[in-house]
């Protein structure tokens, strides 16, 4: 593709002990758990991503997913089970180690810093150098390409990445992922602050990871975006498995069901028939005064782990 | 590719002007200020307007200066060092009294105050990163360490307040002509800070602006969870700008032992906050991830120059802490009334 990035891709293979020709899953995790404390965020998980294919991970919130990808992008140490990375298992000690074995990661909070150039932003912790110099043209230049191939045009890449729409900076921070994923991208919500056709090209650049051979974990809470893409679906729930299962082996009202939990959400539209949306009140012009909602027990505890 | 063809300018975000970059420079208010300043004393301080005095206030200035860039760069990483002052005498103590006490050659005392320095920064970073408190805190805890340390040794070894002259040990001249020496340039006496001072701020500006050390810098400090995400050695890179600190806190230490051939042990407190202030004048956020290295640098010349001038001008000297006090906060608000402008384009 460039330089840069078979760069990646090199480093990426010259670690001990790996041979090229290994044609098993990139990233395999067996019974993967994470505690906190007392808390298990997730318990027995696994999963198996294989490069040139999209695993799409969902769940609702506290479900888990945060932890799973923070665990395989090198933030935190996982404390039971085993991850093989092309069959060797590993621990990463930091999200260096992680990018060095060629896995990068778009996280939700899009791990920008907003008073820096976007270009700088985009290069941070991989910046291209001629001897001890920052190669600051090549670096702008390549940028300004990478963006403009993700659908957005930002005439001044020296602007602080804090000045641009939220929308911008999600593209950047995906622009940067798979600009420099070797061999996983990791997208935790991508989709979620994006708009209808945004989010759609985000869509098309997972596809087009995946025709690259790339290994992409998708994570998300909206089903229909996860079917649009997904060759494998992973439902997490409460820090366990709930759903895995290929694409052959479901549909798209399935995965929905699954998701929300099925009789769920039968019981949610049949509580909700009863707030009219049709109806029309008068103005309320004094503070407060707003009844809270009536929920179940089982709904509170569902906030809780939000 | 379709999507790029399908993507339209976005006729929203014109280009900003050229004035609205140089503007949104961090440096921009100091050098404002610089001007003011002198342009004060060169009307009201007729000996400010003689062209001998240039070096008598580039040599004021470079004393702060040195640890400005220093501090600066640390400040943009997001971290504060309160034991800087201190550090400063520290350093010029170590070195005097290794070498007196066991009659060494005094590059032996230069060396192990250079390592104690670089020490001190290490271990300022390094508990930063354990203990997770804010820097503020801990080198604050540093700072009375310090000072308690300068006193006590000093009384102990000297048997006083001050370092004994190392005048009649090996070494002692050339490492005067090293960190104190002076030449002639023109008319103007240039001494040998002021080299360190332009050095370092060159070097301090190419790092921050030209390496991939910079960016790691400023993203240390703009966001060092986003940081670490991405994968900049965050911890290095502070325990390096700690290090740094150290390094010029040596550097102007050893220009003070050698200049007044002793130290006092209860010297540099204070100091601190003046080259937290050149910073912050130069552009510095003081949450981190925003500043500059040539800012730094020209709030120290605009210190030099207020304290001279207010000398010069015949003004009672008393009134420097107040004026500092003004200049502080008025340098703060253009910096802040330019970046709101220039972010406005």
């Amino acid at each position: 593709m460039n330089a840069a990035r078979t760069n990646a891709a090199r480093t990426a293979t010259t670690h001990a002990g790996e041979s090229s020709s290994y044609d098993g899953p990139v990233l395999e995790l067996e019974n993967i758990g994470k505690s906190y404390g007392n808390v298990h965020a997730l318990r027995g998980v696994n999963i198996t991503v294989r490069q040139g294919e999209v695993t799409c991970v969902l769940g609702d919130n506290g479900a888990g997913k945060s932890t799973l990808i923070k665990i395989v992008a090198g933030l935190h140490e996982y404390s039971e089970g085993t991850m093989k990375l092309r069959g060797i298992v590993r621990q990463f000690g930091s999200p260096r180690v992680a990018q060095a074995f060629g896995i990068a990661t778009v996280y939700q909070d899009l791990a920008l810093a907003p008073l820096m150039s976007v270009w700088r932003n985009f290069f941070l912790a991989n910046e291209l150098r001629k001897g001890p110099f920052l190669d600051i043209p090549t670096m702008k230049r390549i940028c300004a390409e990478e963006l403009t191939k993700m659908g957005i045009v930002i005439p001044d890449l020296d602007r602080a990445v804090g000045s641009l729409s939220g929308g911008q900076r999600q593209v950047v921070a995906i622009a940067r992922a798979i600009y420099f994923g070797a061999r996983v991208i990791i997208l935790d919500e991508p989709t979620a602050a994006l708009g209808v056709k945004q989010s759609g090209v985000v869509l098309k650049y997972i596809a087009k990871a995946r025709d690259a051979g790339l290994g992409v974990i998708f994570i998300t809470h909206n089903p229909h975006h996860a079917y649009l893409v997904g060759n494998h679906f992973v439902v997490l729930k409460l820090g366990h498995v709930a759903l895995d299962a290929h694409r052959d082996e479901l549909t798209l009202e399935q995965l929905t069901a699954e998701m929300a939990g099925g009789q769920e959400l039968a019981e949610l539209s049949h509580e909700l028939r009863s707030v009219h949306p049709e109806k029309v009140v008068l103005p309320h012009d004094a503070p407060g005064g707003i009844e809270a909602p009536e929920l179940d027990p089982n709904e509170l505890a569902g906030m809780e782990d939000v | 590719m379709t999507t790029v063809t399908a993507t339209p300018t976005d006729d929203r975000v014109a280009t900003r002007s050229a004035t609205a970059t140089i503007m949104g420079r961090p440096e921009v208010g100091a050098l404002i200020g610089a001007v003011a300043v002198a342009a004060l004393f060169l009307l009201v301080a007729p000996a400010f307007r003689s062209v001998g005095n240039i070096g008598t206030i580039l040599y004021g200035s470079s004393t702060i200066g040195i640890m400005a860039v220093a501090v600066a760069l640390l400040m943009i990483g997001g971290e504060f060092d309160l034991s800087a002052g201190v550090a400063v005498t520290t350093s010029g103590l170590a070195a005097a009294h290794l070498a007196w006490f066991f009659s060494l050659n005094v590059w032996v005392g230069i060396v192990f105050a250079l390592a104690l320095s670089l020490g001190v920064g290490a271990f300022n970073g390094w508990l930063l990163h354990v203990t997770g408190l804010p820097s503020f805190l801990v080198t604050l805890g540093t700072f009375f360490v310090l000072q308690g340390v300068n006193l006590a040794l000093t009384r102990v070894v000297a048997g006083g307040v001050s370092s004994n002259s190392l005048n009649d040990l090996d070494g002692f001249a050339s490492a005067k002509a090293v960190f104190a020496s002076s030449f002639q340039l023109g008319s103007v006496e240039i001494k040998v800070p002021i080299i360190f001072w332009a050095a370092l701020t060159v070097i301090g500006g190419i790092v921050l602006l030209r390496t991939h050390y910079g960016s790691w810098i400023f993203s240390a400090g703009g966001d060092s969870a986003a940081a670490r995400a991405v994968g900049v050695p965050v911890t290095g890179t502070k325990i390096a700008l700690f290090m740094g600190v150290g390094f010029c806190a040596w550097l102007l230490g050893m220009h003070n032992l050698f200049n007044y051939n002793n130290v006092q042990s209860g010297a540099g407190v204070g100091n601190e906050f003046i080259y937290i202030i050149s910073a912050v004048i130069g552009g510095c956020l003081l949450t981190g991830g925003y500043g500059s290295v040539v800012g730094a640098t020209v709030g120290s010349l605009i210190f030099g120059m207020t304290q001279l001038g207010i000398f010069y001008a015949g003004w009672d000297p008393d009134w420097f802490k107040t004026f500092l006090g003004v200049m502080l906060i008025a340098a703060t608000l253009v910096n802040l009334y330019v970046k709101r402008k220039a972010d406005a384009r």
